[in-house]
């Protein structure tokens, strides 16, 4: 224990490893993915890709702050993840409602109009 | 360990919990409005992920675009579609769910082993902490600069887009401009011009 908070007080970033960061963004992305396939709910398949942007975010700032700690590109990257997310978010919600009102159902299992 | 480092061992702690615990839960609570306002605050605890990395701009950016924007857009669009549809019953949804599972886990312990297993070039070079809002504003005005104009294309884009897809449809009147005082004659004689009707 002593050996380990010497080993943390010599870490000059912080208590918190890198690998920490990398893992809850891993378990994020997994989240999302299995929510991508499996929810019949089509807004739900909107959250659940934005659960998995949000899982990239937090992998681009972690790697920027520990590894890139003096240019922090990966902010940058993650400010233009959101512009894209934001953007998606809007057309997707826009499809979703033009989709209800043409077939008056948000069940995925419906939306098989492209099926051969 | 000196109090600094505790307390951000212990924030972690905490917003890593409300993190997996929250996403769960917007993936397998029945109620989709629940769902709703848990990523909300999935996105809050993102946000402070960020606080803790050093990135004040960024964490705002996140809670006021995905918090303000996303998660409120979410919701209209709830409101919106909500009827409380029966979903009939479709076959092999337990094994679908279970074989997405089995596939997603398989990619969760992948992704575990990367990032254990590897060597991370750590510590990189020093943090500037701070700084960090001055540095992406450079960034932003000089080497990303081209992105950064792309990006607001396409936000335009989209915003031209949803109005397009989301607006109910649009009528023309028959009447000749300067007319508009025939109250009647705008009432009647319209003809939608994008409807479902229109483009059989």
């Amino acid at each position: 224990m002593k050996e380990l908070s010497i080993k943390m007080l010599e870490n000059p970033i912080g208590p918190v490893p890198l690998q920490a960061y990398l893992i809850v963004a891993a378990f994020l992305f997994c989240t999302g993915v299995w929510g991508l396939i499996n929810s019949r709910n089509a807004v739900r398949v909107l959250m659940s890709i934005e659960l998995m942007l949000n899982a990239v975010n937090v992998n681009l700032m972690s790697f920027s702050s520990y590894i890139d700690g003096s240019i922090i590109r990966g902010q940058v990257f993650s400010i233009f993840v959101i512009t894209v997310a934001a953007a998606e978010a809007a057309v997707g919600l826009a499809i979703l409602l033009s989709l209800y009102r043409n077939r008056v159902t948000i069940d995925m299992e419906n939306f098989n109009l492209l099926k051969w | 360990m000196n109090i600094a480092y505790s307390t951000e061992l212990i924030c972690f702690l905490i917003l890593s919990s409300i993190i997996v615990s929250g996403s769960l839960a917007v993936v397998l609570l029945e109620n989709i409005v629940y769902s709703a306002f848990l990523l909300g605050g999935v996105f809050m605890a993102v946000g402070g992920l960020y606080l803790l990395l050093n990135a004040s701009f960024v964490a705002a950016a996140q809670i006021l675009v995905y918090v303000g924007a996303v998660n409120v857009l979410i919701l209209f669009a709830i409101m919106l579609v909500n009827n409380k549809e029966k979903l009939e019953p479709i076959k092999g949804l337990k094994t679908r769910r279970f074989i997405s599972g089995a596939v997603c886990s398989g990619l969760l312990i992948l992704l575990l082993r990367v990032s254990i297993t590897t060597k991370w070039n750590i510590p990189g070079p020093k943090s500037i902490g701070e700084e960090a809002t001055e540095r992406i504003g450079e960034h932003l005005f000089t080497d990303y600069l081209l992105p950064f104009e792309l990006a607001s294309i396409l936000l335009l884009m989209a915003m031209i887009g949803a109005i397009v897809l989301a607006r109910r449809d649009i009528s023309i009147t028959s009447n000749k401009l300067g007319d508009f005082n025939n109250e009647k004659s705008l009432s009647d004689n319209k003809i939608p011009l994008l409807s479902e009707n229109s483009l059989k």
